[in-house]
């Protein structure tokens, strides 16, 4: 008789575990109340011991892997014993099927092998510095993740994807799988509206609307090369506080940092520039763009994406441009803008937006960036907030440049202003950070000479 | 343009063809001296003679036999059966001989003749009076089977149906005969196997022939109100049906719902629905729903009859399952 | 379709003029009656007319068992006197047509054996492009409507086309040849309804070979007397002896006359017997038939009739009747050899002549 090993809630308040270190291997024989693994908490360090006896026939969970409690990460069993169904079953890396609700409840651990339960470490030990107590816990697990990690489920093919949240297969429609393709959408990221949580058209087109970015997609593929990036993983501390933080303000904790430019000097630039000829002239956009990039590659937690479990800095830099198009709105991006001459950024940008309106654009061009900027200045705005890519990390929202009186050093002064506004995942980002980035943001325009050297 | 009836619009189109090509006659029960069970044939009688307008016996295995030794030596016959109920007793004829005579001869002998008459059901005529036939003659290669919806294309297609030098299986409607519409004057002929877009809009697809192309013109005007906007593809003929039609319209809407009279299982609709999933299976954003008689014979009573038809009220509701509305 | 020019009925023999011809004979006998309107030359076509569809068929059989000839065979032998008496007598724009035991007909009207033989074969050269096989032999060329396979359904058809003669004002006749088990079908009776009633020059034969499949007559029919249908239909009708080839030319002579002059449909019953099974998947004999039985009817082979009447009237020596014999299986051997080289149809005209593009 096979005992399934799971991530048990380990402690009253526990979600989930990482599993640091397994203390045994497979083909181990084990026994009842033998140490299998370490996990860690939310809280602390534990230990997963098994409750049966047998062979330690397969580990499901790597090193490292966090899982959501209840997921199925070993199997014990006879040595010669057919787990095939049980393992075909971890597959579904389904919710947890008793989230724990109660502390109580979550004292018995989950549907562990036929052993009685041990009491578990006392909630209270070990715990770190946490302001509130972990509210109760109404809301649904965290999203969760296969125990080990496969490789990217293949796209627009329903029936051979792994089964996602629920243990059943993902339904999508081929219109909607067609579409997900097109636009570079992980169908796995979305909740589907038709009936049995089918996929359907809207729901494609929705999520495009709200900036799902492709998951495990080319994109991000692009973005995941080695060297390009460096991970910093994020501390049981600091997830907790991310979990709080979302909890309390939607999916994404954001706060906005306004700022005022001065961009006369730009201005100016400008005019010089379109005296020389039409192919040096450049748009405030493109000044902004240029100015963005050269900002982030000194701010590089900035350029960052938020990935659940850890943040990515990215070393390159690919900022995304938003544009208007009929239906909607598309966010082509210009890759390396940071090494790209005002001249390089002001063509390019021109192109993609031309292409864009002409739905001509490739999903590998308005995938991938690290950082966005959206302008409706030219639509009469002084100012916005722009709402964040997810996964990325912060959005700087540009007003138009008008012509307002200021005073400056005692002296009443007209100059062309033009307001900012940055959206920040305080996950990622917090008030300081922001601030700072935006100081550097605001020296390159107000010197706009720097942007050409 | 001039409006006509369904029915003048028949009887337009055999008299032009009767004066075309004098080749061309005319026969069935009635056909004649009553001029005509439901008066298609009205007048022709007195205009064209007794060789030409032929009174049979109740004989329809043996008169659609007639006509295709008529047509075997020459002669373009239209046969007519009062109702295509009673077509099952000629279907040997029409079947065997008819749609297979120029393949198993070798291309040596050619069947220009038409078989017609109303198809489907009425009004409370019962079980043995109300079957809708075609999709047991589109089922048949050497047929052609049109199901006009409207009187311009009654018109146009019967007289196709007549120069044809193939079997063509012509099936009319009583329900249709008083219906009004415009149609053109003079040489208008509709060519068979081609559909057309009787509405437009891009919601949701409605493939449809013959009665219930107007329970989807009802449809489609309601639906309007509400902002739903529906494709009415009217397919004119069944066999051969205008895949291409079929597709233009899927491929823009993305989701379909197949209207027929008849019964489900190995209906039209049926047909319809497997070229969908063919030629569009990629552009589809929800399962194709069909809309069909009840899986019944058809009763008597009023009640009964009604909720055994399809009508506007069960199309609309598959046209919003698909849309994913409800 | 035939890829020869038509065949004259018969081959006829280079005639030496004999003292024999036109009966006047040496040994001063009289002809008999029935020779009357007919000639010497005739009479040998006839002859050899029945004899190739003899070892015609023989032929078949033969190849059937070997596999060359695939589906249904429905054999001819021991009814050619009608075949032949009736082809004899109607005219090239007259039109024939029959059920499914139709290769007899089809060579008494002069299709090329060799184009027959290709259709059975399944070869691409046969008379409906090996699209039709044994039982639908069609040959517009000859006015040979078909080779149907369904009991009955052609009879409608031929009033059909005696209802176009009548539209046309034209005045041929179509002659349908079906077996006594049909006339209980209602195409049958449905068919000469409609040919009495509108007088259409259709002359119905029914080949009484008192079997329909496996069922004699007496089993199916509850009045034997099949002609009895004709006075039920207001028609002409008679019964003659089938394996009689002058008798069955006399019947017809009348039935020919009335539906030419008088627009008027004949029902003629021709008593016969066929010496093979229903099919060549049915026995001989020895099921519903007895081999005693078989052997007494195989005494009134129609050819045997014939020779005999010719060798009594001094007008054929057993030579001469071995050389029209062989002459015969020459061209049956020919037609078989010719059907065996063929090539099958190509296979693009699986698609062909389903529809014709043309119309009017």
């Amino acid at each position: 008789m096979a005992t399934k090993v799971v991530m048990e809630a380990l402690s009253p308040t526990m979600e989930e575990g990482r599993l640091v270190k397994w203390n045994k291997n497979e083909g181990d024989q084990v026994k009842s109340g033998d140490v299998l693994a370490e996990v860690e908490t939310d809280k602390a360090v534990m230990e997963l011991v098994a409750r049966g006896d047998g062979v330690l026939r397969k580990r499901l969970a790597n090193e490292g892997d966090a899982s959501p409690v209840g997921t199925l990460i070993a199997v014990i069993a006879g040595a010669d014993e057919n787990i095939d169904s049980i393992v075909a079953s971890a597959g579904a890396a389904s919710a947890p099927a008793t989230a724990p609700a109660q502390p109580a409840q979550a004292a018995q651990g989950t549907e562990a092998g036929s052993a009685p339960s041990e009491a578990p470490a006392p909630p209270q030990q070990k715990a770190p510095t946490q302001a509130p107590s972990a509210p109760p816990r109404p809301t649904p697990p965290a999203p969760p993740r296969p125990p080990s990690a496969p490789p990217a489920p293949p796209r627009g093919n329903g029936a051979s994807r792994p089964a996602p949240a629920g243990g059943g297969r993902q339904r999508s429609s081929p219109l909607a799988r067609r579409l997900a393709t097109e636009k570079g959408i992980h169908l796995g990221a979305i909740q589907g509206t038709g009936p049995g949580g089918r996929i359907v058209k809207r729901d494609i087109e929705n999520a495009k609307a709200a900036g799902v970015a492709a998951g495990p997609s080319a994109a991000a593929e692009r973005l995941a090369t080695e060297g390009d990036f460096k991970d910093v993983p994020l501390t049981q501390i600091r997830k907790t506080i991310a979990r709080r933080l979302a909890e309390s303000n939607g999916p994404v904790p954001t706060f906005f940092l306004t700022a005022e430019f001065d961009a006369t000097r730009a201005a100016e630039l400008r005019t010089q520039l379109l005296e020389m000829g039409e192919e040096y002239k450049v748009s405030f956009n493109d000044i902004v763009i240029r100015a963005v990039a050269l900002a982030l590659a000194e701010h590089p937690e900035v350029n960052a994406h938020w990935l659940g479990d850890k943040i990515r800095h990215f070393n390159r830099i690919h900022v995304a441009m938003a544009v208007a198009v009929e239906d909607g709105l598309i966010t082509p991006v210009l890759f390396d803008a940071d090494r790209m001459t005002l001249w390089d950024i002001s063509g390019k940008a021109r192109d993609l937006a031309k292409r864009a309106r002409e739905r001509k654009l490739l999903p590998e061009e308005y995938t991938g960036s690290t950082f966005s900027v959206s302008n409706l200045g030219m639509f009469g705005i002084d100012q916005f907030t722009a709402i964040i890519n997810p996964p990325e990390a912060g959005i700087l929202a540009i007003g138009g440049v008008e012509e307002k009186p200021i005073v400056a050093d005692g002296q009443l002064e007209v100059r062309q202003r033009m307001r900012v506004t940055m959206s920040c995942d305080h996950r990622v980002i917090d008030g300081a950070t922001g601030a700072k980035f935006l100081q550097t943001v605001r020296r390159y325009i107000e010197n706009p000479l720097s942007l050409i050297i | 343009m001039a409006v006509l009836t369904y029915r003048d619009a028949l009887t337009q189109a055999l008299r032009e063809e009767l004066q075309r090509d004098d080749r061309v006659f005319l026969m069935g029960e009635e056909v004649a001296q009553y001029n005509g069970a439901y008066k298609v044939s009205k007048g022709l009688l007195d205009e064209f003679g007794p060789m030409r307008i032929v009174d049979t016996p109740i004989t329809e295995l043996g008169f659609a036999g007639v006509g295709v030794g008529a047509a075997m030596v020459g002669l373009r016959p239209i046969v007519e059966f009062m109702t295509w109920n009673f077509a099952l007793l000629a279907l040997d004829e029409v079947v065997n001989a008819a749609a297979k005579m120029h393949y198993m001869s070798g291309g040596q002998y050619k069947m220009p003749m038409v078989f017609r008459g109303p198809n489907g059901a009425a009004l409370q005529l019962s079980a043995q009076h109300s079957q809708a036939w075609e999709s047991w003659l589109a089922h048949i290669p050497g047929l052609k089977v049109c199901t006009p919806g409207t009187p311009a294309d009654a018109k146009g297609l019967l007289k196709s149906a007549i120069r044809d030098d193939n079997p063509v299986v012509f099936l009319e409607g009583e329900m249709l005969y008083n219906v009004k519409g415009e149609v053109p004057e003079g040489e208008h002929i509709i060519p068979i196997g081609v559909a057309e877009l009787k509405r437009e809009g891009d919601h949701c697809s409605v493939i449809t022939h013959g009665k219930m192309v107007l329970v989807a013109m009802r449809v489609a005007d309601d639906l309007a109100k509400e902002g739903i906007n529906i494709d009415v593809v009217d397919l004119r003929t069944v066999r051969p049906m205008d895949v291409e039609a079929i597709s233009r319209s899927v491929q823009k809407t993305n989701r379909a719902v197949v209207l027929e009279e008849g019964w489900e299982i190995c209906g039209m609709g049926s047909q319809v629905v497997d070229f969908i999933q063919r030629e569009c299976f990629d552009d589809l954003d929800a399962p194709v729903l069909r809309v069909h008689q009840e899986d019944v014979p058809m009763p008597y009573a009023k009640n009964l009859e009604r909720a055994a038809k399809p009508d506007a009220g069960k199309t609309i509701a598959a046209i919003r399952k698909v849309m994913y509305l409800d | 379709m035939s890829t020869e020019t038509k065949r004259p009925v018969t081959q006829k023999p280079k005639d030496k003029p004999t003292a024999r011809n036109n009966g006047a004979d040496g040994t001063g006998k009289e002809p008999p009656k029935e020779f009357a309107g007919t000639t010497p030359e005739l009479r040998r076509e006839l002859l050899h007319s029945m004899l190739l569809q003899r070892r015609f068929e023989e032929r078949c059989a033969e190849a059937y068992a070997l596999g060359k000839i695939g589906g249904f065979c429905h054999l001819y032998i021991g009814q050619e006197a009608i075949s032949t008496g009736v082809m004899s007598m109607i005219r090239p724009d007259d039109y024939v047509i029959t059920a499914y035991r139709d290769h007899g007909q089809a060579l008494a009207r002069g299709i090329s054996p060799r184009a027959i033989m290709a259709e059975l074969f399944g070869r691409d050269a046969g008379v409906s492009g090996g699209k039709g096989g044994s039982m639908h032999l069609f040959d517009s060329q000859t006015n040979f409507l078909g080779g149907h396979g369904i009991v009955g359904s052609h009879v409608p058809i031929a009033a059909g086309v005696g209802f176009a003669i009548k539209y046309r004002r034209g005045n041929q006749v179509c002659v349908c040849f079906f077996g006594e088990a049909a006339v209980n079908i209602g195409a049958f009776h449905e068919a000469l309804n409609m040919a009495s009633l509108w007088d259409l020059p259709v002359i119905f034969i029914i080949e009484n070979n008192r079997y329909g499949m496996g069922t004699a007559i007496s089993r199916s029919t509850a009045n034997e007397d099949v002609l009895v249908r004709a006075k039920g239909y207001r028609m002409e009708g008679e019964t003659v002896d089938g394996q009689d080839v002058f008798a069955v030319r006399e019947s017809m002579t009348r039935a020919i006359e009335r539906a030419r002059k008088e627009k008027r449909p004949t029902l003629i019953e021709m008593k016969t017997y066929r010496f093979m099974g229903h099919s060549m998947s049915d026995a001989v004999s020895g099921t519903y038939r007895t081999k005693d039985e078989l052997e007494e009817n195989m005494k009134r082979d129609p050819i045997l009739l014939l020779h005999n009447k010719m060798y009594e009237a001094g007008e054929l020596t057993e030579g001469e009747m071995h050389k029209i014999d062989d002459e015969a299986k020459a061209i049956a051997q020919d037609a078989w050899d010719f059907a065996d080289a063929s090539p099958e149809p190509p296979l693009e005209k699986l698609y062909t002549d389903v529809y014709t593009d043309t119309s009017s």
